[in-house]
């Protein structure tokens, strides 16, 4: 007896590569291939003969040459005799910063508003929508140059501040808003500052290890310690005694008028200002949109329960509703920071030096190392994202529902 | 019936029903609601107002004591005389500029604006099921008739381009029958052998039917930014499908290299990509090709929001219940088969919203090209506009002028997502 299913016995023939399923994959796989190998070697090929006729080569020797320009906001000492590898870690350095500080303001201001979105106060409720929509639709370079222009033309300059009758004087003596950007004061760490530095963290690290014993009695025996208070005591108290104890060692020092311009203390220049409230504000837009649609995403059964176990409102918010909330609100939070940072290089346009500005602007225009820049740009930006995914892949895994 | 006579008083009629209280009623019920229902909701209610109060009041005289007709900032500052207004004029006077850039030729304004009308009765009956389907022939004749119109030359270019893709199309349907790769590659060779023979005609009788060529150096204005957007999102949907499908494939080197494509690219900014159009691309091109910046920023944002729309796809394939895959092999349909007659349309349907989300992105992404110093809108108002004499200082109506152009374009394709959301849901709640 034959059966229909029986594999034909004859032998390999040449159509088989194509008609045939077992093989096609490998034909197409083949073909996909080559092409994609003929495609570089012809863009290659392109470059190198590109290269050969423009009298170039691909070499990183610039970046151990003196840049020659200067950087007006640095976290580390520059000058215009540095390299331009110190001029891009100037810019990285200024990158990581402007996406950290809006990351943090986006989040508490993105929280905020989609909470208030969902309060059952109708002209907040409506209010919010408003700020959400008008936000999001708008595209955030128009809001940087907005935000700069309004900066520039709106708050006083440091000449104003001078005088006897001043236009403009500083909030609490020791804040200027101006429009050239924000003078705070710069806390210098003396002598023996460096152990009330030690307690604090170490009084933070008290304070996790605290809550987790606190939890652990619960738990096992059952009986509820006060977390609130003693960690509010833990946090201050001892670095403040140690501060005393010391001797004071760390100072703050005032930005003054000097001239037509304020010295000391720390500067931060209206570009960095106006990126960081930018990204900030656009992207809450986006972070609130998340947080509504996490909290709403909890079903309402489940604060009933909750309630009806005899939680008060408090404890139904963070034992039952945030955890369940938080699985559906970090993962797409997480990529909101992500776009924040890519972002963040949109500084160029309002002259922040970030890694766009310096190695990708200047660094590029001086040098004229066209390929080598853009691809070291790249390449931070990539290490960036795929270290983050890779975060939120080990987050998402731990988060992950346990099926039985 | 009892005896009632005993009672001093029996009520024997309903009383009328009361109104309730002034306190649970109408406006007053809904204000205690909605509005001052705890201290603090009556403080933010409060801080709310004031808020709404302090734009309205200081917006108000901006906008209705606004000038709309002289011809520099000076002048409008003199008409005004110290009161607040704005002055409108720098939108009158710089219109054309801002919607066409400054260097598109002034009689010929007429034809992207017809091109951009037009835009809307081809785009219809793709966004609207309930249209006649007729329409959707226009809609394929569209592209070339938008061509046509903006960058001008013959008419010869598009119709060949159009008559060879029709080539292409008849040789596919006539291989299809063996198989659908088949089909493909003899259509696509068919497809360019009959646009280079067609590329002889239409440069052979470069003056039929021919409007005043535009070069696309000289686009610019938010015409620039609609047609970046229209051109790289209808570009991108069928690469970002292909791209999809490949990271979803069992072929590991075509899913290696699918993978490596879309991490590449979502994981740099797009304004490093501009700059590879800007300054790198020209390397990797034969040597003595020159194509236009804004073919290369075609190219490159085509690339990116390709690799965007192709996890977007990705998402909608993976939510699809593995029952529809299994369900199209056993009817013995092949892959090409399953993939377009089953899997795609409900995977499609699911990503709706996310593909629109990313087109609504890529509008907005649109104006960085103005950091490579080229003029769309943003570009404009930043240069040849605030740079004026004229004009130097007029921000809030410039920039209002964007935010309301984009605020207009967005806000309205995610309202028509939202609607078609609605009415593609199937299931019965």
């Amino acid at each position: 007896m034959t059966t229909y299913s029986d594999p034909p016995s004859s032998g390999f023939r040449v159509s088989q590569l194509i008609n045939d399923t077992r093989y096609r994959s490998y034909t197409f796989q083949f073909i996909a291939l080559l092409l994609l190998v003929l495609a570089i070697g012809y863009l290659g090929s392109n470059l190198l003969t590109n290269l050969a006729d423009a009298g170039l080569n691909i070499s990183y020797k610039f970046l151990s040459e003196p840049a020659g320009y200067d950087i007006n906001q640095r976290l580390i000492e520059y000058d215009s005799q540095a390299t331009h590898l110190r001029a891009s870690v100037v810019g990285l350095l200024n990158t990581l910063l402007v996406a950290v500080l809006g990351c943090i303001t986006a989040t508490i201001l993105g929280v905020t508003v989609g909470v208030l979105r969902l309060s059952n106060n109708w002209i907040v409720s409506k209010l919010m929508a408003v700020y959400v929509e008008i936000f999001r639709n708008v595209p955030v370079l128009i809001w940087i140059l907005i935000i700069m222009a309004v900066f520039v033309a709106v708050l006083p300059q440091p000449r104003d501040f001078r005088g006897e009758d001043a236009v403009a004087s500083m909030v609490l003596g020791s804040f200027a808003f101006t429009g050239r950007g924000f003078y705070t004061p710069l806390p210098l760490f003396g002598p023996g500052s460096g152990i009330v530095v030690g307690i604090f963290i170490a009084s933070i690290i008290a304070i996790f290890g605290y809550r987790r014993y606190a939890k652990n009695l619960l738990f096992s025996q059952g009986k509820l310690l006060p977390v609130f208070w003693p960690s509010v005591a833990l946090f201050f108290v001892p670095a403040i005694l140690m501060f005393f104890i010391m001797g004071r060692p760390i100072t703050l020092e005032y930005p003054e008028l000097k001239g037509f311009n304020f010295a000391g203390g720390i500067y931060m220049r209206n570009s960095l200002i106006a990126l960081w409230f930018a990204l900030s504000i656009y992207t809450a837009a986006f972070i609130a949109e998340n947080v509504r649609a996490g909290i709403l995403a909890v079903s309402k059964g489940q604060t009933e329960a909750a309630a009806s176990l005899g939680l008060r409102p408090n404890r139904i918010m963070n034992l039952v509703v945030l955890p369940q909330a938080l699985r559906v609100i970090i993962p797409p939070l997480i990529s909101h920071f992500l776009n924040l940072t890519k972002n963040s290089s949109l500084a160029i346009a309002v002259g922040y030096m970030d890694l766009t500005g310096t190695l990708g602007g200047i660094t590029l225009n001086q040098t004229g190392r066209a390929i080598e820049t853009v691809l070291l740009l790249m390449l931070f930006y990539l290490t960036i994202s795929l270290s983050i995914s890779a975060i939120m892949n080990v987050y998402n895994n731990s988060v992950k529902l346990k099926g039985r | 019936m009892a005896d009632t006579s005993q009672y001093a008083f029996v009520r024997h009629e309903m009383l009328p029903e009361q109104s309730p209280p002034a306190s649970e009623q109408g406006i007053i019920k809904w204000l205690r609601e909605n509005l001052f229902s705890s201290w603090f909701n009556s403080i933010l209610t409060l801080v709310s107002i004031f808020f709404i109060y302090k734009i309205v009041s200081g917006a108000w005289p901006w906008v209705t004591n606004g000038i709309w007709s002289t011809s520099s900032l000076a002048e409008c500052r003199e008409v005004l005389d110290g009161a607040t207004g704005a002055c409108f004029s720098v939108l009158t006077e710089r219109w054309n500029q801002l919607l066409f850039g400054f260097q598109y030729p002034n009689d010929a304004y007429w034809r992207p604006t017809l091109a951009f009308v037009l835009l809307a009765f081809a785009a219809a009956p793709v966004l609207f099921n309930k249209l006649p389907r007729k329409m959707l022939i226009f809609t394929g004749l569209y592209p070339f008739i938008a061509f046509w119109l903006i960058w001008g030359g013959t008419i010869l270019t598009p119709v060949m381009v159009l008559v060879g893709l029709m080539v292409g199309f008849l040789a596919f349907q006539r291989l299809e029958q063996q198989s659908f790769a088949m089909g493909m590659l003899g259509g696509i060779v068919a497809a360019v052998v009959a646009i280079w023979l067609g590329g002889f005609v239409s440069s052979a009788l470069p003056g039929f039917l021919a409007f005043e060529a535009v070069p696309s150096r000289d686009m610019g204005g938010f015409m620039l930014n609609l047609i970046l957007g229209v051109v790289c999102v209808s570009l991108s949907l069928p690469i970002g499908i292909l791209l999809a499908l490949g990271r979803q494939s069992d072929m590991l080197i075509i899913k290696w290299i699918c993978v490596m494509f879309i991490e590449f690219i979502r994981g740099v900014p797009l304004i490093t990509l501009l700059f590879v159009a800007n300054v790198v691309l020209a390397y990797f091109l034969p040597p003595g090709t020159n194509f236009d910046l804004i073919l290369r920023v075609i190219i490159m944002i085509t690339m990116f929001s390709s690799a965007y729309i192709a996890e977007v796809i990705r998402g909608g394939l993976a939510a699809l219940p593995q029952g529809q895959y299994e369900a199209a092999d056993s009817l013995g349909l092949d892959y090409a088969q399953s993939m377009r007659l089953i899997i795609l349309p409900q995977a499609l349907k699911i990503s709706i919203p996310g593909i629109v989300n990313v087109a609504v992105g890529l509008f907005k992404d649109t104006t960085l090209v103005s950091v490579i110093s080229m003029f769309d809108l943003v570009g404009m108002i930043r240069g040849p506009v605030l740079s004026s004499t004229e004009w130097n200082g007029v921000y809030w109506e410039l920039w209002g002028f964007a935010v309301l152009l984009f605020f207009v374009v967005c806000y309205g394709i995610s309202q028509y997502s939202q609607w078609l959301e609605r009415q593609l849901q199937t299931d019965h709640r």
